[in-house]
């Protein structure tokens, strides 16, 4: 079985998780730019850990022959700080780099005007740069969230085909795919969805446009939930190809949208050959 | 040039995919040079020229085959001086800094751009490891750093063939010598292989090998 994870913070995960992943099937993932947990209050923080997302981090991934994109934005709850605002202006510089695959996540979290500024910037970066983007929904008042993020969407020069809404659930399923966006579950322990409750919404929704995550990062979270769903789809009754389509033609088909997804990483060294690596002796 | 990377404007737009990919390049050149006429005022971290913004693309436009042999030729029809590159390196991504260092040599006369190489051999990313011990390092790396890169290389696993200079440099270097024969007495003793490399480098130095 072939996964693409389509939204996971690497960055905040051990190699035991790539180790993990590979032997699940996993083999490509994206990881979104977003903040740390510890906010941030300069734009040059923001720079070093976008660098990471296009150095370190795929080179690690890469030794666990994972294939690692990533996207980049301002993060909604960050652009809450005016200190963090001219990360905007330095965006476009990262937009060009072969390894961005989309802007994101970008999107609402308080619903303050200083979030819908940064949303419809980078709405338009993505356009300008032929980026498809990652749109996050918030967390709290989700169905209010979801539409007002929709009708920014639908207001800026991006097609809604374009655009991946992420983090929908039960009660924002609907209207996400009447907007013709695509579709983003994160399947995280306790908040979000489940495996249960995804595989019902893909019975009640379909395959179509439906990319499945496990957005695992800091939080208590399992970079192993996309494999779980998959799974619980077979389970269910699903067919291998349903399982195919969501977990990995799904996401391939929207990164793809941006022209720069390379899927061939070498099939990774045996651990005796890793031997003498570093990453696995640590930071020295 | 010993640099295979560094190739001529004839030959890398033969090797191009596509008439596309060649156009790309054509513009890019020609976008790099107009910035060599007309050096553009104050580059910061918030705006980039548009060439600049072009050796960032090159993978997906003209394959990534070829990234490393555009990206050169880009930083030559540049003239990029030393703050162009300093600030391309830093502005980089993985593959962007490699061909910075891959092109030092043709483009920085003297030892002024050892701090890129000393940055990437801080790193633990192997292809920008690789790409530091070039024949830029082996012209100016300092002995110490240049002792230290060679041990990185056999820590990280990077195979000593990328050491540019092995030989003339290693040659006579007592201090190596005694580095390369503790490190592997530490192999030894923690019951790991010793990597092949070391005993040819250690032989290279022509200082009596000690135990090993
Ligand atoms: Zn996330």
């Amino acid at each position: 079985m072939r996964i693409f994870d389509p939204h996971i913070h690497m960055t905040s995960r051990t190699t035991d998780d790539y180790e993990a992943m590979y032997a699940a099937g996993v083999r490509a993932v994206v990881e979104p730019s977003f903040w740390l947990g510890q906010p941030r209050t300069s734009p040059a923080s923001f720079f070093d850990y976008f660098d990471a997302l296009l150095g370190w981090e795929p080179f690690r991934a890469a030794q666990y022959g994972i294939a690692h994109h990533c996207t980049i934005a301002l993060n909604p709850k960050e652009a809450n700080d005016p200190r963090c605002m001219p990360v905007l202006d330095a965006l476009p510089r990262y937009l060009v780099k072969d390894g961005v695959v989309a802007v994101g996540e970008i999107g609402y979290d308080s619903m303050t005007p200083a979030e819908g500024t940064a949303l419809a910037a980078q709405l338009q970066l993505a356009a300008d740069h032929g980026l498809p983007a990652l749109v996050h929904t918030p967390h709290r008042d989700k169905l209010a969230g979801l539409d007002r993020t929709v009708d920014v969407v639908r207001e800026s020069s991006l097609p809604m085909e374009r655009v991946l809404l992420d983090h929908l659930n039960e009660t924002t399923v609907k209207h996400a795919k009447d907007s013709g966006c695509w579709l983003g579950f994160s399947v995280y322990p306790d908040t979000k969805m489940d495996e249960g409750r995804m595989v019902a919404v893909l019975k009640e929704y379909g395959p179509e446009k439906v990319l499945v995550n496990s957005a695992a990062d800091w939080g208590k979270s399992d970079p192993l939930k996309t494999r779980k769903v998959a799974d619980a789809m077979l389970a269910a009754g699903f067919g291998e190809d349903d399982v195919e389509r969501v977990l990995w033609r799904n996401p391939v088909a929207f990164y793809g949208l941006s022209g720069r997804l390379r899927l061939d990483v070498p099939v990774p060294q045996t651990q005796s050959l890793h031997e003498g690596n570093s990453i696995l002796r640590g930071g020295e | 040039m010993t640099q295979p990377s560094f190739r001529t404007r004839d030959d890398v737009s033969a090797a191009l995919p596509d008439d596309t990919a060649r156009a790309w390049f054509d513009e890019a050149l020609a976008d790099a040079a107009a910035a060599a006429q007309a050096p553009p005022q104050a580059p910061s971290p918030y705006l980039a020229h548009p060439w600049e913004l072009r050796f960032a693309a090159a993978g997906r436009h003209c394959g990534h085959d070829n990234a490393d042999a555009v990206r050169a030729l880009l930083l030559v029809e540049a003239r990029a001086g030393l703050e162009t590159l300093t600030r391309l390196y830093r502005h980089g991504s993985a593959a962007e800094r490699r061909a910075v260092l891959r092109a030092l040599p043709a483009l920085v006369e003297g030892p002024h751009a050892v701090h890129l190489v000393e940055d990437a051999l801080r790193s633990n990313d192997t292809r920008l490891i690789s790409a530091a011990v070039g024949p830029y390092a082996a012209a100016h790396l300092e002995p110490h750093a240049w002792r230290h890169a060679v041990l990185k290389c056999l820590f990280t696993g990077v195979p000593l063939d990328a050491v540019a200079g092995l030989a003339q440099r290693a040659a006579g270097d007592g201090e190596l010598a005694r580095m390369l024969t503790d490190y592997a007495a530490e192999r030894t003793a923690a019951g790991r292989d010793v990597p092949d490399d070391l005993g040819r480098v250690l032989n290279l130095t022509g200082e009596e090998p000690k135990e090993l």
